[in-house]
């Protein structure tokens, strides 16, 4: 390692440095307002994707497909989840400002730990060795459970964060005991010297044993059925922009470090994990959407929604295909757009008191937000894959990798239980558009609209065009992709 | 000329017109600009009719081709054509969104602008599912149809409306995700194959073109169709709809407002149908062969169940809705018959039941919205009060039980025929819907029109004004004009019902010009049962 190599590390530098200016920004200008923070955050968002884009740039000369003694990489499939984190992360900042400007808590200390955030996730899309991709994610998780008990004298807020804390920190133990044992067999934390020391190996219990508890810590993060308990509680205690926030970018991390550890380090398997995987993936989607249906809080259901919709991304993690990777990504991304959208929307009615938080409060949309019930409703539609929504091509790449990969009976289940969602995504049309509720005017802010705008407009662009979105994909899934051919011509 | 991108979009430029440069006060506008859309685009698709060639056969069977890259790296492409069938469906859509649009101005009274915007949208769904040869796009519009219908039963529907909304939207949709996986079955065999399952593929670029499935069908093995069968099956025959899959069907057209419940019969049921008659036949010969069985069963059971289930309604729409299941059933067991006689009928009546059902759909709405129900017991002796409506009505109704002289009468007679030539006793129980057929509409009709006019409330009826008749006579020029000189429609679809055929089963044509029915003797006598 040289020091020119630093430059690799640019983003995360500049990320933290950030974060840590953040912090001590109310500290030494005391004059400075609340607001201010918004502002800074947005910049440093902006600085930092140009920074990732540069490297993007550089790396293309040079290539280097592990830095830093093997435990750090920027290849395609890295920016493209760091860009897409720090996309993520921007609108969540316009969700939260207008949310915490009505309330007494500082901006600063919210956005810093917000920052931090993006720089463990940012560790993790870049991790190719399992102490960094462990490090990035404990950075993420332990800013994640200051965020969900940020609002420290509500019960609710507090509850949620102790037991997203609790249950996390079990769950960082149990992962934590998985790479301990991968480690003891295989004698390497570096992914690519995993994958070689186990081409050697035959079946080792201790080592399926590891996988299994890997698997398990990985599937806490994305709230895969049974390790999804906690996510109703911390979904509806959380600030409601911690949520969209747990629900889109922590989610996607997550997913990302599943793909590299599964399909660099682990391949040899893939006929163990992946039965494993699509039983949970089932119950995902099985317990999710019909948990979703009988819930009267929005926050609730699109909780268990979510937890459906990580059982229809496990189908692209089962599938070991190229085909399941590039689902993987597009569906991030889709996803990302139609839930920041419908967090908009919530937040936009929680704004002035009209709650926002149950499925009666969206009563009569269509006549006080015109525009806002449509957008709403599109984002629905996307959720439930209905073209011409973008939700549809991620639904699309995602049942197609698992019937390629022969797991027809689980495409079934995914399909039948997608239309199952539509029922409850259904239930808020029907409040907006088939009932009539107060006539009350809304007022929304402008950076609600904003977001709502922006993802509005890529929900229908990539749902009509998806092109742009497909090739990007496919040129991003990387070499994690070529692993996934490898394995196909492999079998 | 791009013409079938311009069929298909003119509905949707008119709905964006609506939603986005009228006033949603200016009631009057907005109907006339919904209007002069569905009526524009009825005469821009009536200029497929002299332009289409219906010899044409091969590749040049499908007309008006239009072919653009959409997807590349997944090998989806825009692409529109038409045969004969789709040509006829398409222009019952055109014809009947005219109906239905100008149906609506007495119907309804609230939320005009999304209303007419929203059935605007619908023909364009419909128009485009027609027209597309490329499976990822059919199943775009195919969808994009369930989000209007879905809004114009939830808004603007009876009493149980959400209820009616969310059943339809629900069971079509779990259909049409199944028929998903289904084409997606299909396209890995086309391409890489599915090598967890030891299914080889053929290795061709990959496509969803239909055009190329239709060539490569009969090369997928018998077990791989079976299952690719049942994915379609699910979409197609829930929507038909067939039984047991029927029960959203009389739900969705009581509670729909009138006009949705013509764009329903005529043209939604008739997306099942067609999707059995384009891909399911030509695609899956094997498949068709082998489940020929349990399809005629559920049709037969669909045919008498329907019309047994009719003669006890006691409302009028629910009535007509359930005459659906059962005249839907001969369509089907007319295209498992896999005969031309079978699928020409079958065809045909598909158009038939469009008419006769949109015809009778909107008599009903004539009088629901002049008193505000339609039990039957609360009518009697119409025919002095309204004897324009009862002329009509007689018209509509003599239409669908299949009257000679109408078009009800051709479609059924030809599917008889098609299907006898495959299986007498088929037949026999079908012959036996006809006769039920004609039981609960005439006993309707009986129970309106006839007896004395003892209803305080129906003393004062007026007669249909020049607007419902303006609207109801060119449908019974379409019924008598069918029903007399059938030839030209039969024309138009010869070509590609023969190429079906030859499709779903390869043996026809080098067989006998009309094999020889083999009917055990126990089966003639049946049938003698039936005539006597």
């Amino acid at each position: 390692m040289t020091l020119s190599d630093t430059i690799y590390l640019l983003p995360e530098l500049i990320v933290s440095a950030g974060a840590m200016l953040l912090l001590i920004a109310p500290v030494v200008w005391r004059r400075v307002g609340q607001r201010a923070a918004k502002w800074v955050m947005l910049g440093l968002l902006v600085v930092t994707a140009a920074s990732i884009v540069y490297c993007s740039w550089a790396v293309a000369n040079v290539t280097p497909s592990a830095m830093f003694g093997a435990m750090f990489t920027l290849d395609a499939f890295a920016i493209f989840f760091k860009l897409l984190f720090v996309l993520t992360i921007a609108m969540i900042v316009l969700l939260s400002d207008d949310y915490l400007a009505g309330t007494r808590y500082s901006s600063w200390e919210y956005y810093s730990l917000l920052a931090f955030a993006l720089c463990g996730m940012m560790f993790m899309a870049s991790g190719i060795h399992l102490a960094t991709i462990y490090i990035g994610l404990e950075l993420m998780s332990l800013s994640s459970y200051i965020l969900a008990g940020y609002f420290k004298n509500e019960q609710k807020s507090t509850e949620a964060a102790m037991k997203y804390f609790v249950l996390g920190a079990v769950s960082s133990a149990i992962l934590l005991y998985g790479i301990s044992l991968i480690f003891g067999v295989t004698g390497s934390l570096n992914l690519i010297t995993i994958s070689k020391a186990m081409s050697t190996l035959v079946t080792n219990d201790a080592l399926m044993f590891g996988i299994m508890l890997l698997g398990a810590g990985l599937c806490f993060k994305i709230a895969a059925v049974p390790f999804h308990v906690w996510t109703p509680d911390v979904y509806e205690g959380a600030p409601t922009p911690i949520t969209a926030f747990l629900s889109t970018a922590s989610k996607s991390a997550a997913f990302a470090i599943f793909l590299r550890i599964f399909y660099v380090a682990l391949p040899q398997f893939h006929l163990d994990w992946q039965n494993v995987l699509g039983t949970i993936a089932a119950l995902s989607m099985i317990v999710g959407n019909l948990a979703a249906i009988t819930q009267d809080n929005v926050k609730r259901m699109l909780a268990y929604s979510s937890i459906g919709h990580a059982g229809y991304v496990l189908l692209g993690v089962l599938s070991a295909s190229e085909m399941g990777i590039q689902g993987v990504l597009v569906y991030s991304v889709v996803y990302v757009f139609a839930t920041l959208g419908i967090w908009a929307t919530v937040l936009m009615m929680a704004r002035h008191e009209y709650g926002g938080e149950r499925v009666d409060d969206f009563e009569g949309l269509h006549r006080r937000a015109p525009l806002w019930a449509f957008a709403m409703v599109i984002f629905l539609l996307s959720l439930g894959g209905i073209p011409p929504t973008a939700g549809f091509i991620g639904k699309y790449f995602l049942f197609a990798a698992a019937v390629q990969a022969g797991f027809g009976w689980l495409a079934i289940v995914a399909v039948l239980m997608s239309a199952v969602s539509m029922f409850y995504y259904l239930r808020l049309v029907v409040a907006m558009y088939l009932r009539d509720g107060s006539d009350a005017e809304v007022v929304s802010a402008g950076s609600l609209k904003a977001v709502a705008f922006v993802c509005l407009v890529v929900t229908l662009l990539f749902g009509i065009l998806p092109s742009p979105l497909i090739d990007q994909v496919k040129k991003s899934s990387g070499w994690v992709a070529t692993r996934a051919t490898m394995l196909a011509n492999g079998r | 000329m791009p013409i079938l991108n311009i069929i298909t979009y003119i509905p949707l430029a008119g709905a964006l017109v609506i939603l986005f440069f009228v006033n949603k006060v200016n009631t009057r506008a907005i109907r006339i600009i919904a209007t002069m859309t569905a009526a524009i685009d009825f005469v821009v698709s009536l200029w497929l009719w002299p332009n289409f060639n219906p010899k044409a056969t091969g590749d040049a069977m499908w007309q008006f081709q239009e072919r653009y890259d959409w997807i590349p790296s997944l090998g989806v492409q825009y692409h529109f054509g038409i045969d004969g069938i789709a040509l006829l469906l398409i222009l019952l859509t055109t014809f009947m969104g005219v109906i239905a649009v100008v149906s609506s101005y007495s119907a309804i009274h609230q939320r005009e602008k999304e209303y007419y915007a929203l059935l605007l949208m619908l023909q364009t769904g419909m128009i485009g599912t027609f027209c597309s040869l490329d499976f990822f796009l059919f199943y775009v519009f195919w969808e994009v149809m369930l989000v209007p219908m879905y809004f114009i039963i939830g808004i603007w529907g009876g009493q149980r409306k959400l209820y009616a909304a969310i059943k339809f939207f629900l069971y079509t949709l779990a259909g049409s995700v199944l028929m998903l996986l289904s084409i997606l079955a299909l396209y890995f065999f086309n391409d890489g194959g599915i090598p967890f399952l030891n299914i080889a593929g053929l290795g061709n670029a990959a496509t969803f073109d239909v055009l190329k499935y239709h060539e490569i069908g009969h090369l997928i093995p018998p077990t791989l169709q079976f299952w690719i069968f049942l994915g379609f099956f699910f979409g197609f025959a829930i929507k038909v709809p067939m039984f047991p899959f029927h029960t959203w069907l009389p739900d969705a057209h009581v509670e729909a407002p009138t006009a949705g419940s013509i764009i329903l019969a005529a043209v939604l049921l008739k997306m099942g149908t067609y999707g059995f008659v384009r891909f399911a036949l030509p695609i899956l010969p094997d498949a068709t062969k082998e489940l020929i069985w349990p399809i005629v069963v559920l049709s037969l059971i669909g045919i008498i169940y329907g019309a047994l289930v009719s003669l006890v309604q006691k409302d009028m729409k629910k009535l007509v809705a359930y005459s659906s299941v059962s005249h839907l059933g001969f369509v089907m067991i007319g295209m498992f018959a896999l005969n031309p006689m079978g699928i020409k009928g079958s065809v045909l009546q598909m158009i038939n039941h469009g008419i006769s059902t949109g015809a009778l759909f909107f008599l009903v709405g004539v009088v629901y919205e002049r008193r505000h129900t339609r039990l039957i017991s609360e009518y009697g002796g119409l025919a002095k009060q309204m004897p324009r409506y009862a002329t009509m009505f007689l018209i509509a109704a003599l239409s669908s039980m299949g009257l000679p002289a109408l078009n009800g009468f051709i479609g059924e007679f030809t599917i008889l025929l098609g299907v006898a030539n495959r299986n007498i006793t088929w037949a026999a129980f079908a012959a036996v819907g006809i006769v039920l057929g004609a039981a609960y509409l005439l006993w309707l009709y009986q129970r309106v029109f006839w007896g004395p006019l003892d209803n305080p409330a129906n003393q004062t009826l007026k007669d249909m004004n020049a607007r419902e008749l303006g609207l109801m006579i060119p449908l019974v020029v379409l019924m008598i004009w069918i029903g007399v000189a059938p030839k030209p429609f039969f024309d138009a679809i010869d070509v590609p019902v023969d190429y079906i055929v030859r499709k779903v089963d390869r043996s026809y044509h080098d067989a006998k010009p009309l094999p020889v029915p083999e009917a055990p003797a126990a089966e003639h006598r049946q049938v003698a049962e039936v005539h006597d």
